[in-house]
């Protein structure tokens, strides 16, 4: 039973920072732009996109023996899509606001690249439970670099946290003067891209193979 | 004993294994200030002159001068002017320190250029030191030489922005256009965006209250004014010429603006000297003024009964706002524009054009030099691709092969 645990916390931990799938596989880009200017929006499409992520998982592996080959991706887009807007309608009745918010983001989960790259990846090949945990872990790796990107944006963007002022700021008479750039989409681009060099500091293995080497600036030894 | 034994003595020490080899980029850059690099080509297939990247690049700097004194001169100018219309000085250390200095009497040059300094000397310091760490640590770990890129960096960053501006705001945009737009991709050579108008472009979106607006152009409390290109913008040259201001007095450069941008006539003073010396590619300068009056040309031929900017000729296009600093000095920045000389027609153009239809057809941007200028730069490596391939068609065609 011990080997099956080691293998529950492999699968669940793993994407969290070794093989995260935006900072690593570079995944699921688009949405981590557009939805991470305030927390309270990005926690909500954290949890949309595991739930999703992990039923899917769950239920394309139940029927992954029975999926023709040639139309298995079909297959796929249908699990996903019913999922799809299963979410997207309890969005709507029971958090109203924030669905507004997402608008179009929820909808497009289905196109999101850790989905179906988890249901091709994993689910087509190992058993049900083991798939569901997968998808759990793969959200988990997913919200953990959204969160962090959130939380930058929203802190610096807009001095606030979950919509609470954490830096007052100087049209409130405070001190903090916002950083606009935070709040636009593109700037996204900049944080997640310092977060993976942070992450590739920390984490050597992920670096890729440099594409040429500089020369030395002096060849000579101190004497 | 000469500099040169002292430095010699000093070298082992910067070697591999010696005492201070973390710090061989900084005894570098002092020894290639005072002496020509100590490695030459041996073999004889190359062209040998004198001229390195550093003399290049602190000729470029050099060529900055003559933009920054008048730009120094000119925001004393008008904040006098202004003082003497009735807004006050700065109740802060600008303050303190101009009445320390100088007197505000508008006809005075000496005041007037004293005011400016208050402030422009400031920013650059800001400039130079914050930039100067980035770069200074990054050579360090990377372990390769200081590059002298950054004097012409720190200067054309400094001269780009609102005598105003916090210095805080300074430091970040310059670590933001070193780190991100340049050392990230590898350092100098390697950076497909200028990194001075990368800064700034991150304080443009990122402090958009400091950057941009009526408020900022002049360092006085209590005064407002459009710079010449919003009047443009809301009410055509007429707008202009209504406020007292010639073709004459914003050719010269007594206009409100950036700190080094108001001057056209001192800005081609340098350029002039530049593309004399083969520094800045005279063919995407001319590029650029080519795209900006075919398209200025167009604009004012198809017209429009309820946007002003339509109508604005070439040569008024030419001197309002950064156009003139951004041709001659941003444009041309070796690492970032196309190398090809044929393509040197294409990018130029191309910043031309769009920096035309930035300032008449988007509403949000009064001014598209700054965009433009970053847009052609992500062009460039595709134009010389092009450039490149057709040269390759043409031989194949001629020689037959």
């Amino acid at each position: 039973m011990s080997g099956m645990n080691a293998e529950v916390k492999e699968v669940l931990a793993k994407p969290i920072f070794r093989n995260n799938p935006i900072a690593l596989q570079i995944l699921g880009i688009c949405s981590a732009l557009a939805v991470t200017s305030n927390l309270k929006v990005t926690i909500v499409m954290c949890l949309a996109l595991t739930s999703v992520t992990a039923f899917s998982n769950l239920f394309v592996s139940m029927i992954r023996n029975y999926i023709p080959n040639s139309i298995r991706m079909i297959a796929q887009m249908v699990v996903i899509a019913s999922l799809v807007i299963v979410v997207d309608q309890i969005l709507r009745a029971y958090a109203y606001e924030i669905s507004k918010q997402l608008s179009v983001f929820v909808g497009l989960i289905i196109t999101n690249c850790i989905v179906m790259g988890r249901a091709e990846a994993y689910a087509m090949k190992n058993p049900p439970m083991m798939s569901f945990l997968d998808g759990i872990g793969n959200g988990l790796g997913y919200s953990a670099m959204l969160l962090s990107v959130g939380f930058i944006r929203e802190l610096f963007g807009s001095g606030s946290l979950f919509g609470f002022e954490i830096l007052p700021l100087v049209t409130n008479g405070g001190w903090y003067q916002s950083n606009g750039l935070l709040l636009l989409p593109p700037s996204a681009f900049f944080v997640i891209g310092m977060l993976i060099w942070a992450l590739r500091t920390w984490k050597k293995d992920q670096v890729e193979a440099a594409e040429f080497k500089l020369a030395p600036n002096s060849k000579k030894e101190a004497i | 004993m000469s500099l040169r034994n002292v430095l010699d003595k000093m070298e082992p020490h910067f070697h591999k294994g010696g005492k201070y080899e973390k710090w061989y980029a900084l005894y570098e850059a002092v020894d290639t200030i005072f002496y020509t690099p100590g490695q030459v080509t041996k073999s004889n297939a190359h062209v040998r002159d004198v001229i390195d990247l550093k003399r290049m690049m602190i000729m470029v700097w050099l060529c900055t001068f003559p933009a920054m004194f008048y730009g120094m001169y000119n925001v004393g100018n008008q904040a006098l002017t202004a003082i003497a219309g009735g807004a006050t000085l700065p109740a802060n250390w600008h303050g303190a320190l101009i009445s320390a200095l100088s007197g505000l009497s508008v006809d005075s040059t000496w005041d007037c250029f004293i005011y400016g300094a208050v402030y422009f000397i400031p920013v650059y310091a800001v400039t130079f030191i914050v930039g100067g760490f980035w770069e200074v640590l990054f050579a360090m770990k990377r372990g390769h030489e200081v590059n002298e890129g950054f004097f012409v960096t720190s200067v054309l960053f400094a001269l780009t922005l609102p005598p105003a501006v916090p210095l805080w705001q300074v430091a970040l945009g310059i670590s933001f256009g070193v780190v991100v737009a340049k050392e990230v991709f590898g350092g100098t050579g390697k950076n497909f965006l200028n990194p001075a108008l990368a800064g700034r472009a991150f304080l443009f979106f990122a402090y958009p209250a400091q950057m941009s607006g009526d408020a900022i152009w002049t360092a006085v409390d209590g005064f407002s004014g459009a710079t010449p290109l919003s009047l443009a913008a809301a009410g055509g040259v007429q707008a202009i010429t209504d406020a007292g201001i010639t073709w004459g007095n914003a050719f010269v450069g007594h206009i409100q603006g950036s700190m080094g941008e108001v001057s056209t006539l001192a800005i081609l003073i340098g350029g002039l000297f530049i593309m004399y010396a083969k520094i800045a590619a005279w063919r995407i300068v001319a590029g650029v003024f080519i795209g900006m009056t075919a398209m200025a040309t167009l604009f004012n031929l198809i017209g429009s009964d309820t946007n002003p900017m339509f109508a604005v000729p070439f040569y008024w296009h030419l001197v309002l706002g950064g156009f003139a600093f951004g041709m001659i000095f941003m444009a041309t920045d070796p690492v970032s524009a196309s190398m090809t000389n044929t393509g040197k027609w294409f990018f130029g153009a191309l910043i031309g054009v769009m920096c035309v239809l930035i300032r008449v057809v988007n509403p949000a941007f009064p001014e598209g030099m700054m965009l433009a200028i970053l847009f052609g730069n992500l062009f460039a490596p595709l134009i010389d691709y092009f450039v490149v391939q057709a040269n390759i068609k043409r031989r194949v065609l001629r020689n037959g092969c």
